[in-house]
C-alpha cells in the first residue's frame, strides 16, 4: 500500500548519469538540501537550545524544551489536538466515504461531472470557505435567522444558538474544509477496484454488509489511508481554522506553536514542539505503511 | 444505469434502495459543500451590512473591495510571489522530471523521496523550518524569503504532474530528434516541450492556486512589507462578518471556477 503519491523511475531508454548529467540536476538537489533538509535539522537543533535571558537563543545541548512539552498544560493541547483532528477524520471518512463510492460508480460522463464538483471546494481557499461559515453559525446568522423563521425557536430551541466560537464550530470548520481531500483518494481507489469482484462476492451468497467488509473495504483501503493521512496530519496543525471558528477559546498544538514564534519569541520551545508534531506524523505515516503491509502479506 | 448492467435483475431489491440512498447522500453531501460558498457570493451583493435579512442588490461591496488599500496592497504582493514562484516552480519542477526521466542517478530514489516531503509535510513544520534557516543564514524576511519558501512547496506538483505525462510519452520521439542531429538540448526545448505542454501548463495552474492561497508558510516566511492577501483576509476575518471580504470571497470562487474548468479542458486535451 502507498499513501504516498508513487512516480514509476523505470525508464528503460535512460542514460547513465555522466558528469554533465548531474550538473544539470544540481540546482535541484542543491534546492532540496538548501530549503528541505538543512531547515528540518536547524529546527533540531533550536529544539536543543535554550532562551537567554534577553531572549536570544543559546545553543547548548539541553532536553529542557522536550521536558517542557510533556507539562500537562502542553500534553493537555496535544491530546485536544489529535482528539479533534481524529473526529474530524472520522467524520470526513463516513461522510466522504458514500460519495467516493458513489460517484466512482456512475457512467464516465456523470463521473466527471461529479468529480468536478468535488474539484472546485478542493482548489477553493480553505480561508474563504471557512469564512463562510462564520456568516451562517453567528448568534445572528443564518442558521438561527432560519431556526426562528421556521419557528424552531422558541418551539424545539428555547433561544437562538451559539453555535460559532465553540468546539462544534471548529469541527464543522475542520470537516468542511478537508472533506475533498478524504473524497478524492477514495474515490482514486473505488473507481480502479473491479466490480466483478464486489459481483462474484454477491453470487456466492454474501450479504451487503459482508461483501462491504471483506470486498469493498479491503480493496479501497490504500484510498482509505491516503483520505486519512490527508485530512488527520494537517488537520493537527491548521491554526487558521481554530482561531476563526474557535475564537481563541479554543487553543490548539499549531496555535501554540504560532504564538512561540510571533508573540512569546520563545524559538527553541517551538521548534521542541514542531519536532514532537513532525514525529508524530512520520509515526502515523510508519503505522499506515505497517498496517498496509501486513494485510498485503495476511 | 440499471440497462447497462445486465446483472441488476437477480439481485435483491435492497441494493436498489442502497444505490439511491448513496445517492441522496452525495447530493446532500453536496449541498454542504455548494451551500455555504453560495450564501456567501449572495450576501456579497446584499446592501445590509449584516448579511442576515435580504435587503436589496448592490454592486457597493465591489466597489469598496477595489478602493481597500490594505486588501489591494496585499493582493499586489500576492500576484507578485505567486508570479515568481510558479516560474521558479515551473523550471524547477519540469527540469527535475525530464532529467530524472531521461538518465539513470544513482540516487534518483532518494531524490524523489526527497521531493515527496514538502508535500506532506504538515505545513506549520516547514513553515517554522524555514523560518529558524532564514534566522540563522541572516537572510530578513520580506519577498526574497516568500519567494523561496512559496517555490519550495509549489515545485513538487509541477514535477509530479510532468512525471505522470513523461511516463506516457514515446521515447521515440527524443531518439528520432537526436538522429536528425538534433543537440541534446535542442531535442528538450523543441520536441519535448511541446509535448509537455499541458501538463506544465496544468502544473503551473496548480503552483499558482497553492500559493495564492497559502496562508500558514507565509505567516513565517514573510514581513510587514510583503503580507499576503490571505494573511490580511484572515486579520480581518478574525475580528468577524466584512461585506468586503463577501465580495473579495465571490470573486475568488469565480476565478476557482474557471481555472478548475479550464485545467480539466487541460487534461482533456492531453489525454486524447
Amino acid at each position: 500500500m502507498q499513501a504516498l503519491p508513487s512516480v514509476n523511475l523505470e525508464n528503460p531508454h535512460a542514460r547513465r548519469a555522466r558528469a554533465g548529467a548531474w550538473l544539470l540536476i544540481a540546482p535541484l538537489v542543491i534546492w532540496l538540501g538548501l530549503f528541505v533538509v538543512a531547515p528540518l535539522g536547524i529546527l533540531v537543533a533550536y529544539s536543543l537550545a535554550s532562551t537567554g535571558e534577553l531572549g536570544q537563543v543559546e545553543f547548548a545541548l539541553n532536553f529542557d524544551n522536550y521536558v517542557r512539552v510533556f507539562d500537562p498544560i502542553y500534553l493537555k493541547i496535544f491530546g485536544r489536538s489529535i482528539a479533534y483532528a481524529a473526529l474530524t477524520t472520522v467524520l470526513c471518512l463516513v461522510i466522504g466515504y458514500p460519495v467516493a463510492w458513489y460517484i466512482a460508480r456512475q457512467r464516465p460522463v456523470v463521473r466527471n461531472r461529479l468529480l468536478l464538483l468535488v474539484m472546485i471546494p478542493f482548489w477553493t481557499s480553505f480561508l474563504i470557505r471557512t469564512y463562510a461559515w462564520i456568516a451562517i453559525l453567528r448568534s445572528e446568522g443564518l442558521l438561527n435567522a432560519t431556526l426562528s423563521a421556521s419557528g424552531a425557536i422558541p418551539a424545539i430551541f428555547p433561544e437562538p444558538l451559539a453555535l460559532l466560537y465553540t468546539p462544534t464550530a471548529v469541527v464543522i470548520g475542520l470537516v468542511y474544509a478537508y472533506l475533498p481531500f478524504m473524497i478524492l483518494p477514495i474515490y482514486g481507489s473505488a473507481e480502479k477496484l473491479d466490480h466483478a469482484l464486489v459481483e462474484a462476492a454477491h453470487d456466492l451468497g454474501a450479504g451487503p454488509l459482508r461483501v462491504f467488509r471483506e470486498v469493498i473495504i479491503p480493496l479501497t483501503r490504500p484510498g482509505i489511508a491516503a483520505g486519512m493521512l490527508l485530512v488527520f496530519v494537517p488537520a493537527i496543525g491548521m491554526f487558521a481554522i481554530t482561531d476563526l471558528m474557535g475564537g481563541a477559546r479554543v487553543s490548539m498544538i499549531g496555535n501554540v506553536i504560532h504564538n512561540q514564534f510571533t508573540k512569546a519569541l520563545n524559538y527553541p520551545f517551538g521548534a521542541a514542539l514542531g519536532v514532537v508534531f513532525t514525529l508524530l506524523f512520520v509515526l502515523s505515516y510508519a503505522l499506515l505503511q505497517w498496517r498496509g503491509r501486513r494485510r498485503d502479506r495476511g | 444505469m440499471p440497462a447497462a448492467n445486465p446483472t441488476t435483475h437477480r439481485r435483491p431489491s435492497g441494493l436498489k434502495l442502497l444505490q439511491w440512498g448513496l445517492g441522496a447522500w452525495t447530493a446532500a453531501v453536496f449541498v454542504f459543500l455548494y451551500l455555504p460558498i453560495l450564501v456567501l457570493v449572495a450576501y456579497s451583493f446584499n446592501t445590509s451590512r449584516l448579511n442576515v435579512v435580504w435587503e436589496g442588490f448592490t454592486f457597493r461591496w465591489y466597489g469598496e473591495l477595489f478602493g481597500h488599500g490594505p486588501l489591494i496592497k496585499t493582493l499586489k504582493n500576492s500576484l507578485i510571489i505567486a508570479t515568481l514562484s510558479t516560474v521558479f516552480a515551473v523550471i524547477i519542477g519540469t527540469a527535475g522530471a525530464w532529467l530524472l526521466h531521461r538518465y539513470r542517478y544513482r540516487f534518483a530514489r532518494a531524490i524523489q523521496t526527497l521531493i515527496f516531503i514538502p508535500m506532506v509535510m504538515p505545513e506549520i513544520v516547514m513553515g517554522i523550518s524555514l523560518l529558524v534557516f532564514f534566522t540563522t543564514v541572516q537572510l530578513d524576511l520580506g519577498f526574497v524569503t516568500a519567494v523561496i519558501a512559496h517555490t519550495t512547496f509549489c515545485f513538487p506538483f509541477v514535477m509530479l504532474a510532468v512525471q505522470a505525462r513523461l511516463q506516457g510519452l514515446d521515447p521515440a520521439m527524443e531518439e528520432a530528434a537526436l538522429d536528425l542531429g538534433a543537440s541534446p538540448w535542442q531535442a528538450f526545448w523543441l520536441v519535448i516541450v511541446p509535448c509537455l505542454r499541458p501538463a506544465i501548463i496544468s502544473g503551473a495552474l496548480m503552483a499558482f492556486t497553492l500559493s495564492m492561497d497559502e496562508l500558514i508558510i507565509s505567516i513565517f516566511t514573510t514581513d510587514p512589507a510583503s503580507r499576503t492577501l490571505p494573511m490580511q483576509v484572515f486579520g480581518m476575518a478574525k475580528v468577524g462578518l466584512n461585506p468586503m471580504l463577501n465580495a473579495l470571497s465571490a470573486l475568488f470562487v469565480l476565478i476557482t471556477i474557471a481555472s478548475v474548468l479550464f485545467s480539466e479542458h487541460l487534461r482533456r486535451l492531453a489525454s486524447r
